[in-house]
């Protein structure tokens, strides 16, 4: 091969391995956000964008300024999140127990996944009513709505999960003689953690919708109940203040769960 | 403590895997099986330390596990089954918990069996920073850890590369030579049945059945690399086998 002709032609071969690989930097993620709205600035400055399709991004910042610095925003804020979290938490833990019973067992799996596919569907907020006469016009409604929304999609994440524990890991634990809920708690749980993560994911985000609808009754303060009010009054600047503060909210948990994530599943290739 | 297979046969639905397998294995001795892929070796092990019930036949324990024996028949095998989520040490430990031994008793156990196995260092490693054959270590100090009757070996060295299980047939050796233990060893690689087998039974392709038992009566520490006996009787297994593993590769499969 080393005495190749000198009149055949040398070529470089084409690189065509590339691509498919995704990966995620962070400031051009920053810089989408930076552009929108300096673009809605820009437009709503010069006109060409008029006052009644967008608030100009300058005068959302001053009023939710202005509602910081009147202190309605952490009386807006703590109810919120007060009700997003006892919600999510009833919601959530309810849905990990269910999916893994019906992860580990026959019977409930027949009985279970057929109810949970009925249920998932329904718009929760639909049910709104029935749970205000169950619950009362008060909190508990409100934790109601949130704990079912995100019950369902918590089940189905969960037992997914679970189904997708490494079945040798169990048999390793069988072959070992570990009693039942030794292999539940040491390898299942464990096992179906990153599912049941990623599902969490889904369902906090859901959480916070179900909250603006949590709170369209009887809520006198809370972020839901202040887009409420500023959408009836067409205020379009404190409607966008408390949509961001929710986009800001769902950023919020979604990093929370990433940082979870980094440390219980740091075992991960 | 010994164990009796009598008259062992299965199928699974209509496609019969295993018949008719009677073998004793001896305390002490290293039991190889041979045969082709599919012919349901894999499927014994499991029987054998109670994973799956046989359709017909039983699996017998003669005489009773050792004093101290926390695990009688403890498997190892082919993919390590190693907790990822758990150090070398918290894989060790997790056998050991569900007996009640914790702290410093489990401690003692953990550094002995990482010693003999040559892991003392990576104690706090997770899976994922070791090799296959590190892995493999660790899976053999956790067998040890429970202190075993019978070690059931489930191709314990098919997933290295050949180098890798060069270097752990040494360990066997060494582990074997200082104390010896009784081992199931399935395995579809021949060399390794020659190297570490008292006796290796050469199972015939699907339905498995025992084709011949060949013994190996030299002492492990003395087959070395290129032992003109040892290539006597690779050689005669592999004629044993070969027209079986060519059937076998021929066949459509089933499932």
């Amino acid at each position: 091969m080393s005495d190749t002709a000198p009149s055949l032609k040398s070529r470089k071969v084409a690189f065509r391995g590339g691509g498919f690989a995704p990966r995620m930097h962070r400031w051009v993620g920053v810089m989408v956000f930076a552009a929108l709205i300096l673009i809605a600035e820009w437009g709503t400055r010069a006109g060409w964008i008029s006052a009644l399709t967008l608030p100009k991004p300058s005068d959302v910042l001053a009023t939710f300024i202005g509602l910081y610095e009147s202190g309605q925003l952490f009386k807006h804020l703590g109810p919120s999140l007060s009700r997003l979290i006892v919600g999510a938490a009833i919601g959530t833990s309810l849905g990990i127990s269910v999916g893994v019973l019906i992860g580990l067992f026959s019977y409930i799996r027949s009985g279970l996944v057929p109810l949970v596919a009925a249920i998932f569907p329904i718009p929760k907020i639909a049910l709104l009513p029935l749970f205000v006469i169950w619950f009362g016009i008060g909190e508990g409604s409100k934790y109601a709505l949130i704990a079912f929304g995100t019950f369902t999609p918590t089940v189905v994440a969960t037992y997914g999960a679970v189904d997708n524990v490494d079945r040798s890991l169990i048999r390793m634990g069988q072959s070992f003689g570990l009693s039942w809920w030794s292999i539940v708690r040491k390898i299942v749980l464990p096992g179906a953690m990153p599912g049941i993560l990623s599902g969490l994911r889904i369902s906090l985000a859901i959480a916070i919708i179900l909250l603006v609808a949590a709170e369209m009754l009887g809520a006198e303060y809370g972020i839901g109940a202040y887009i409420l009010e500023a959408g009836s009054l067409y205020d379009l600047e404190r409607l966008f203040v408390g949509v961001a503060i929710l986009s800001i909210l769902g950023v919020a948990v979604s990093a929370l769960i990433g940082a979870v994530e980094r440390r219980v599943l740091d075992w991960r290739t | 403590m010994e164990i009796r297979l009598d008259g062992i046969g299965h199928s699974y639905d209509a496609v019969e895997v295993l018949r008719d397998i009677s073998l004793d294995i001896p305390q002490g001795q290293i039991v190889c099986i041979v045969g082709p892929s599919g012919c349901g070796k894999s499927t014994l092990l499991r029987f054998i330390g109670g994973l799956e019930r046989p359709a017909r036949g039983e699996v017998l324990q003669l005489g009773e596990p050792p004093r101290g024996c926390l695990n009688p028949l403890t498997y190892i095998f082919q993919d390590f089954a190693l907790l990822p989520w758990r150090s070398v040490a918290g894989n060790i430990s997790l056998v050991l918990e569900d007996h009640g031994i914790r702290g410093a008793a489990a401690q003692e156990i953990v550094d002995g069996v990482l010693a003999r196995t040559k892991l003392t260092e990576f104690a706090r490693a997770l899976p994922k920073q070791l090799s296959g054959g590190m892995k493999q270590r660790v899976a053999i100090a956790r067998a040890l850890a429970v202190n075993p009757a019978v070690m059931l070996m489930d191709e314990p060295l098919s997933a290295l590369d050949s180098q890798t299980r060069e270097l752990l047939m040494d360990d066997l050796v060494d582990l074997w030579s200082r104390q010896p233990f009784t081992a199931v060893y399935v395995t579809h690689n021949l060399a390794e049945a020659v190297r570490l087998g008292h006796r290796v039974v050469v199972l015939s392709r699907r339905p498995g059945q025992i084709r011949e038992i060949v013994e190996i009566d030299m002492p492990l520490s003395e087959r070395d690399f290129g032992n003109a006996d040892l290539d006597a009787k690779q050689k005669h297994l592999w004629t044993l086998m070969r027209d079986e593993a060519r059937a076998a590769d021929a066949e459509l499969i089933h499932v």
